[in-house]
């Protein structure tokens, strides 16, 4: 975490606010409290807050504010920021069919790591990850923790279209499509849970706060439960409050 | 109380001036690409200017009116025509029941707007009625317009008086142009020569340009220490530079996230321009400080309040309006004579 909180201009309608610059619990807390006390006291002008990883982007209404108003107003909120904490969470359960056409780039992965495709998929699947922000695209969860033995650089050209439901990885970073969308993640498996549904009540399945865990499937497995879910028969699995494994291989 | 849409044209959508608030579920703001044109054709028809309008690329579609309405369509000039006569650009228009719009080729510009006094009969989702077409929701359907679509109006048509704009309040959209931007928030991420190679280059807008993001072309920029960042927030204009080294300018559609350094961010007044141009067209980049481009947007925010009053000041009656053919010397004129409040 940086001493001083940064303010790098987005334009003329908003600034990132950067406390530091790697993927941390201890950071995202303070992001977490930072955007509530933000919240409890808007400086004028405030539109909306992404908060994510390592920083908040701040928008603002440039009729009412600037660069320097904003960073006056948000350092004055900055000394009210306070320490709380959550105690409940979810552990949400992925089942997720890894490599073939489910992962084209599981063996990639696997041999920039020197690594077996099987142990790609045993070092991915046995920890749990932290849900640390959503963004991107509706419903997709940026997920902490994974193990560096698989961490992979993104794609130098972007694939134009993912199909829903894939399993990526980027950089130390791994995710899930939620969307068919363009991007540039390693894939390496898909999974055929719905993360977001327009349709549903709670269109966004996962939350901030909340542990993913990918359970290893097979194809006929995947091809079973995508048929439970059109018939609307499908329950995903959310254990709560229950052991995180976070013992990284 | 509706219209039909006969035609759809190539990319017609519901759009307002986006779905802010909800960013952090990564839900993306979409909106109007070019957010003066829907503003202006709104002002002309009585209605607030974040009302939802018709956006529409490239080739413009063919709709049906049910009921009288009064209309305004500004942005590209797609040479639109009622009953197939020329319809008149950034001017309030009546229409009637049984009238036809359509649209003939885009002669500039890329994207016109159609706003209606009476109001679009769409779903209020999250707080707007934009389509944002990646996530099925929003406008019509969740999806652009398809061929027999049949769109209502929310209100009755109560709008007696119709405006213009002067000549020189309307944009001109060049093939080429350039547009302003504001460094960072990872310029220095960037050594000194690759700025300098942004500011200095013209860019081309590839065919992987559309609602979400402009892929553009040219001189690779070089990064110091790769491409990569841990995934921040993305706004409306910000320029992002991946491993290729190749600009993306983030458009209505972008994802509120991303993962590669941006650059620099485009600043608000001048999205119009790159809203307006299309693959082939040119972009070069010029750098102003945060501190001018505060100035510069809240000078154009004077020229739409300008716009605005002239609006209010040149008015005439709808119901007043009259087409006729006029012969003059030898050829025939079909013109629209209003008379002036």
């Amino acid at each position: 975490m940086y001493d001083k909180v940064k303010y790098l201009p987005a334009g003329d309608s908003a600034l990132t606010m950067e406390f530091g610059n790697e993927i941390s619990v201890q950071i995202n807390k303070r992001i977490r409290n930072t955007v509530t006390a933000i919240e409890n006291n808007p400086p004028e002008g405030l539109r909306e807050l992404i908060p994510t990883y390592r920083s908040i982007q701040v928008i603002y209404d440039p009729m009412l504010s600037d660069f320097e108003k904003m960073v006056q107003g948000l350092e004055e909120v900055m000394g009210s920021v306070g320490e709380g904490g959550e105690d409940n969470y979810r552990i949400v359960e992925i089942p997720t069919c890894y490599g073939g056409d489910y992962g084209a780039d599981i063996e990639f992965v696997a041999k920039h790591n020197d690594l077996t495709v099987e142990e790609v998929i045993r070092i991915h699947s046995s920890t749990d990850y932290l849900l640390y922000m959503l963004g991107f695209t509706p419903g997709f969860g940026y997920l902490g923790g994974m193990s560096e033995k698989i961490a992979t650089p993104r794609l130098e050209v972007p694939r134009t279209i993912i199909p829903a439901g894939s399993v990526g990885i980027a950089a130390s970073q791994t995710g899930i499509y939620p969307i068919d969308s363009p991007g540039g993640w390693q894939l390496i498996g898909r999974t055929p849970i719905k993360l977001y549904d327009p349709l549903a009540e709670v269109p966004v399945l996962l939350n901030a706060g909340d542990y993913v865990r990918f359970k290893p499937i097979s194809e006929d497995k995947y091809k079973e439960i995508q048929r439970l879910i059109n018939e609307n028969k499908y329950e995903v699995n959310i254990i709560h409050n229950g052991e995180v494994r976070l013992d990284v291989l | 109380m509706s219209f039909k849409v006969l035609k759809a044209g190539l990319f017609t959508t519901v759009q307002d001036l986006g779905r802010y608030s909800y960013q952090r579920f990564g839900m993306s703001v979409a909106g109007a690409m070019d957010p003066f044109s829907p503003r202006v054709a709104n002002i002309l028809v009585g209605n607030k200017e974040s009302e939802a309008v018709l956006e529409t690329t490239f080739m413009g579609p063919t709709l049906e009116f049910n009921s009288s309405e009064a209309i305004a369509i500004t942005g590209a000039d797609m040479a639109p025509k009622i009953n197939g006569r020329p319809a008149p650009m950034w001017k309030t228009i009546l229409v009637r029941q049984g009238d036809l719009l359509s649209f003939g080729g885009v002669k500039s510009g890329l994207r016109s707007y159609i706003a209606f006094s009476r109001g679009l009969d769409v779903p209020v989702i999250m707080g707007s009625k934009s389509t944002f077409t990646r996530g099925k929701i929003g406008g019509f359907e969740g999806r652009k317009l398809s061929d027999g679509d049949q769109i209502g109006f929310e209100r009755d048509l109560t709008l007696s008086k119709g405006s213009y704009l002067k000549d020189v309040q309307i944009p001109e959209y060049r093939k080429d142009d350039s547009v302003r931007v504001v460094l960072g928030p990872q310029d220095d991420h960037f050594p000194e020569e690759s700025i300098e190679t942004f500011l200095s280059s013209t860019y081309s807008i590839t065919n992987e340009a559309d609602r979400m993001g402009y892929r553009l072309e040219g001189e690779k920029i070089i990064h110091k220490d790769g491409a990569d960042i841990i995934s921040d927030g993305i706004v409306f204009g910000s320029i992002q530079v991946p491993g290729h080294g190749m600009p993306i300018i983030m458009m209505a559609d972008r994802a509120t996230t991303g993962g590669y350094t941006k650059i620099a961010t485009v600043i608000t007044p001048d999205l119009s321009k790159v809203a307006q141009m299309g693959p082939g067209s040119k972009i070069s980049f010029s750098k102003v400080s945060a501190k001018e481009a505060s100035e510069i947007y809240r000078e154009n925010e004077k020229r739409i309040e300008e716009i605005r009053d002239h609006i209010a000041a040149s008015t005439f009656n709808l119901n007043e309006t009259r087409s006729m053919n006029l012969k003059l010397k030898g050829k025939s004129y079909s013109i629209e004579v209003n008379e002036i409040v």
